[in-house]
């Protein structure tokens, strides 16, 4: 049987998505947030490892802590989704385990960013 | 035009175990290995803070398991993949706008970002300990 359909036909849909500037710049902008957030979170990190609560709470909860926190948490999960989704693309290549990863990665990305900020907002709001 | 149903036996092109290690692809493979345990950490670091909003109770439960010597591990590790993380970015940046891609400055920068974020996160975790924390 003879295949009437133009080689053009056939590629079309199977290239580019036409995303790939916006993935490159995302990226890039969440990386330059990032450097001075994670700055902080590793200072942070390391004054308050072994403090009790009182002590955790008042600062978490302090409004320059809880806007960097915020910050931090918006930036590095968009950060981290375009991360793994470039890691799963590299790697994962069947088509329905792609995809479901590719779900499973911003699910993740969206639950930890919510719980997160949540934590954030009962702290700002005096625990 | 040929329409073979299943593509042609091609080569393909040697994979990692082929290649002599060298700092700069160790350096490479460490920048996506930090970038996928930082995303995994991010659960660590929500469960933190939702224990910090939880109350002193929970909170201190987790604060039990950070105290431990794994736990201070992590911590340690944690914050130096964040930092090497962002020091493998700072390297990006610099080749995003076309330079440093001779030999020398790769090797150089490979160099300097695994000493930067060791002796950073050494340098923030002795500026804590010395400020009480732990």
């Amino acid at each position: 049987m003879a295949d009437m359909r133009t080689p053009l036909n056939k590629v079309r849909g199977l290239g580019s998505a036409r995303e790939g500037v916006d993935h490159f710049w995302r990226q890039r902008v969440t990386a330059l947030a990032n450097i001075p957030l994670t700055l902080f979170l590793a200072v942070t990190i390391a004054l308050l490892a072994g403090k009790d609560h009182a002590a955790v709470a008042a600062y978490l909860g302090s409004p320059l802590a809880a806007i960097a926190f915020a910050a931090l948490i918006l930036s590095a999960t968009i950060h981290m989704r375009l991360g793994m989704q470039t890691i799963i693309e590299d790697y994962v290549h069947g088509e329905a385990a792609k995809i479901i990863s590719l779900i499973a990665n911003t699910f993740f990305a969206i639950f930890v960013g919510l719980a997160s900020l949540l934590a954030i907002v009962k702290l700002s709001l005096g625990g | 035009m040929a329409h073979s149903k299943s593509p042609a036996a091609r080569p393909l092109s040697p994979h990692l175990q082929i290649y002599q290690p060298m700092l700069t692809m160790m350096l490479s493979i460490m920048h996506r290995l930090t970038g996928a345990a930082l995303y995994f950490g991010s659960l660590l670091l929500a469960w933190w803070l939702i224990a910090a909003a939880s109350g002193p109770e929970y909170f201190a439960l987790v604060n039990g398991y950070a105290g431990t010597l794994i736990g201070k591990l992590v911590l340690f590790g944690y914050t130096w993949a964040l930092i090497h993380h962002m020091f493998g970015g700072f390297r990006h940046f610099l080749w995003d706008t076309g330079r440093g891609f001779d030999l020398s400055m790769v090797e150089l920068m490979a160099r300097a970002s695994l000493i930067g974020s060791l002796g950073l996160t050494v340098a923030i975790w002795a500026i804590a300990l010395t400020a009480g924390a732990l």
